[in-house]
């Protein structure tokens, strides 16, 4: 596939690093605000669809391969099924970190406040295992689709 | 303000189905997959004027970016 045209090619090397750091954004604070997992892996891979749109299938297959982003789904859905086990002390998916002063362990505080990052257990883990299966599993997609598509063209030109 | 709210839901509603309407009645193909973006985005406005922000997030980065993407690649390999 052909690149498109300068004016997109630059506003896209312009714009891509922020959606990617808003992505990670939604991701990381997604016990707390609107969003979570599944929404900021979605917009980190609708960034990585602009990159492959504008610039062409070609030149983004080299710095990240399918076997590699199919290797990250994988290991993004077995932390996940992970965490869910490490609790099967007293029940599956309970929350152990929870309220216990360590990674993510903080008390939780009642009433009108901005917000701790530090709480919430073993729920931020999650979200950012499935915001990397999500963003991995829709840029196996893409991938697949702009190689079929390039496949496509191959055969018919023969 | 509640009528203010309800204007501003008539028109983004309105101008929603305008753009439906024109994805179906368009003879080209990129100006018509625009033209759906356009009312997914909306949809995703729509969301949010409805306290859903979760579900605005989700339809604006998988309605208005994913497909199009897949459908403008599907469109070029037409060609």
């Amino acid at each position: 596939m052909s690149p498109m045209s300068k004016i997109v090619r630059t506003i896209t090397k312009f714009v891509y690093s922020i959606i990617i750091i808003f992505g990670f954004y939604i991701i990381v604070h997604g016990h707390l605000t609107p969003g979570g997992g599944f929404q900021g892996g979605a917009v980190t891979a609708s960034a990585f669809a602009l990159l492959l749109v504008s610039y062409g299938s070609l030149a983004s297959k080299k710095f990240v391969k399918k076997d590699f982003l199919s290797f990250l789904e994988s290991s993004g859905l077995t932390l996940f099924i992970a965490l869910a086990f490490l609790g099967l002390g007293t029940t599956f998916f309970y929350n152990l970190l929870a309220n216990s002063g360590g990674w993510f362990g903080n008390v939780s505080s009642v009433g009108i406040n901005p917000g701790d990052m530090n709480t919430g257990g073993v729920v931020p883990l999650m979200n950012m295992a499935v915001g990397l299966e999500v963003l991995s599993g829709l840029g196996v997609i893409l991938l697949v689709m702009a190689g079929a598509m390039e496949f496509t063209k191959k055969k018919e030109n023969l | 303000m509640s009528s203010f709210v309800e204007i501003i839901h008539l028109v983004n509603l309105v101008i929603m189905l305008a753009a439906a309407l024109l994805a179906v009645l368009f003879r080209k193909l990129l100006p018509s997959v625009i033209a759906l973006s356009v009312a997914s985005l909306l949809l995703s406005l729509e969301f949010y004027l409805l306290h859903a922000p979760d579900v605005a997030i989700a339809e604006a980065a998988i309605g208005a970016g994913l497909t199009m993407a897949i459908f403008i690649f599907a469109i070029r390999g037409t060609r």
